[in-house]
């Protein structure tokens, strides 16, 4: 239990630096009211896990990387903040993109992460 | 420094979302992964109401702010884990309950984030009522 534990923490804590410093930085670079930073870490994060399910890695490496730094790299809060706030920004068309984009995308990804690791 | 602060928080958020895993397994053996679909759901909805509570409150510092949206909602919350069940529902062939945890997690998600949102300025009313 300790053990597992610290998988997830040190997974969880890598995960969440690295979407902190990946949307920093294409917010900086890429300034724009359509949320191109969440929607690129899910997408990225969904093909990545779905490629270490593919592989089938043992559960110690599910915890650290699968559950700990995906899970934590992956936001759906925030996914959600943003479709409220183009919601009351009116800004339906970037809304029904970015609600179809990150699922659609997301659940594509996945697949294609689990057939590239050749499930 | 502030991705220091928003990795701690990270930690918490991962350790909450695998406990509350082990949790729900105690109790859920069906189909539907029920503990992603309730990480997101209460996460959206912590999120909407952080959003809304926390710039209000005076001298609080801005990283405490991110630490915890940024970094303990956001690592509490997954999008990957639900990419990937989502498509090994599809994997099983268990189509419709692939669909049904798509539009759950779809309208349940809005619904959550909207309904922390709209807590957050009620519960701001309510404070400012009394301190009037």
């Amino acid at each position: 239990m300790l053990w597992n534990s610290a998988l997830v923490a040190i997974g969880g804590f890598f995960g969440a630096i690295a979407r902190f410093g990946v949307s920093n930085w294409i917010k900086q670079k890429y300034p724009s009211s359509f949320p191109i930073a969440t929607l690129l870490v899910n997408l990225v994060g969904s093909f990545l896990l779905g490629y270490m399910i593919g592989k089938g890695w043992n559960a110690s490496w599910n915890l650290l990387f699968g559950t700990g730094f995906m899970g934590a790299f992956t936001t759906f809060s925030t996914f959600k903040l943003e479709n409220v706030t183009l919601y009351l920004n009116k800004q339906w068309k970037l809304l029904i993109l970015y609600l179809l984009a990150s699922y659609m995308l997301g659940i594509l990804l996945a697949f294609l992460g689990m057939k590239a690791a050749g499930m | 420094m502030v991705y220091v602060v928003v990795g701690l928080a990270g930690i918490v958020g991962a350790l909450l979302r695998y406990y509350l895993g082990l949790f729900v397994s105690g109790w859920w053996s069906g189909l539907f992964p029920m503990a992603t679909w309730l990480a997101n759901m209460i996460g959206c909805f912590a999120l909407g109401w952080l959003t809304v509570y926390l710039p209000r409150l005076n001298n609080l510092p801005s990283y405490v702010a991110t630490a915890l949206g940024t970094g303990l909602v956001g690592s509490f919350t997954t999008f990957s884990t639900f990419s990937v069940e989502t498509v090994q529902l599809l994997h099983t062939s268990h189509w419709e309950m692939a669909l049904f945890y798509v539009f759950l997690s779809l309208c349940g998600g809005l619904a959550m984030s909207w309904l922390g949102f709209r807590f957050g300025q009620g519960s701001l009313r309510t404070q400012k009522e009394t301190a009037e």
